[in-house]
């Protein structure tokens, strides 16, 4: 009985799971391009841009207008024979570098690029520090118990 | 010393947020600014036989206002376009944005037209070169053709008087008219 359940409820997930997954690639129902290699060159695109309007998805996950003219843009632009590089150029050359998904590394975005690495080193420098010093503490807490001989000299 | 690494490390994370709360994530600067003007040429709203282009706008200081009768947001402005238009300041120009050409005459007759020219950009590719992501959108193009500014979002008396007027006038200084 309580297998038959599991299973009846693992089936639901599953279907639940999969309508899911078909609802989030149902942007362009049928693909751009017949031609397979010209259909993930666009999907790579698309994924490589921002939508404008809803800022934290890119032009492939969103359906806003905007997203749509601009999936439209550069399907049209594929067909006419551009590169990657002319795409990424024709739109950051009307919206700027925020139009590009992943930012490039530019003197402008060294903070974004680097900064992480920046920010680990300081952490893994602290924590040498603070291992470094604990390593040089003797063994035995020998500093938590009060120097009773010299405190009494001091009295 | 070492008790004001704290209070150092707290004054660092309050500038931050400071500035992020003045941050309008919304509002993308356009790469445009100091560029000549995207090359367009769209049929006239009322007048499809008419052609408006860059050479419409050029010899003078004009605004070009992208709107639509489906922004909301437009339909706020208007009132200031209109008063701006009444100013003579400058030149006001439309982009009405993937419209419908009738419900875009019905509103400027019934709202009044602040418009010198309208060009219809019904599919939006003339909005793509100017980076238009949504409407309204306003540029300051000067007699040159060269943008001169782009202000995002519904204009209103106080970014008319304060913002712009000051930045016409110095364009309108600029090339002796």
């Amino acid at each position: 009985m309580t297998g038959a359940l599991r299973t009846t409820l693992a089936l639901v997930l599953l279907t639940v799971g999969s309508l899911t997954v078909e609802l989030a690639f149902a942007i362009d129902s049928a693909p751009a391009f017949g031609d397979p290699a010209m259909q993930a060159r666009y999907e790579r695109l698309v994924e490589e841009l921002r939508c404008l309007v809803c800022q934290n998805q890119t032009i492939a996950d969103s359906d806003a207008p905007l997203a749509q003219d601009l999936r439209a843009q550069v399907r049209e632009m594929m067909g006419d024979g551009a590169s990657d590089e002319q795409i990424m150029a024709f739109m950051t050359e009307r919206y700027g570098d925020f139009v590009r998904y992943r930012p490039a590394f530019s003197p402008r975005t060294y903070a974004v690029w680097l900064g992480p690495f920046l920010l680990l080193a300081i952490g893994l420098g602290v924590v040498a520090r603070v291992v470094m010093r604990r390593a040089a503490m003797p063994f035995d807490d020998g500093d938590e118990t009060p120097p009773t001989d010299e405190g009494g000299r001091a009295a | 010393m070492r008790a004001f690494v704290p209070a150092f490390l707290f004054m660092v994370l309050v500038l931050f947020f400071w500035a992020g709360l003045s941050l309008k994530p919304s509002e993308i600067p356009s790469p445009l600014i100091g560029k000549p003007a995207p090359a367009f040429a769209l049929p006239e709203l009322r007048e499809p036989e008419r052609v408006i282009s860059n050479d419409t706008l050029a010899g003078e200081v004009s605004l070009l206002n992208v709107w639509a009768t489906w922004c909301f947001a437009c339909r706020q402005e208007h009132e200031t376009l209109l008063a701006i238009a009444r100013s003579g300041e400058v030149a006001v120009y439309g982009l009405n944005y993937k419209d419908e050409r009738g419900a875009a005459q019905d509103w400027l007759a019934q709202l009044g037209d602040p418009y010198a020219a309208n060009a219809f950009d019904e599919f939006g590719k003339a909005a793509i070169d100017f980076g238009v992501y949504g409407a309204p959108e306003t540029f300051l193009i000067d007699a040159q053709g060269v943008v001169r500014h782009k202000h995002i979002g519904p204009l209103d008396m106080r970014i008319w008087t304060e913002e712009l007027l000051p930045m016409i006038r110095s364009a309108k200084e600029e090339s002796g008219s």
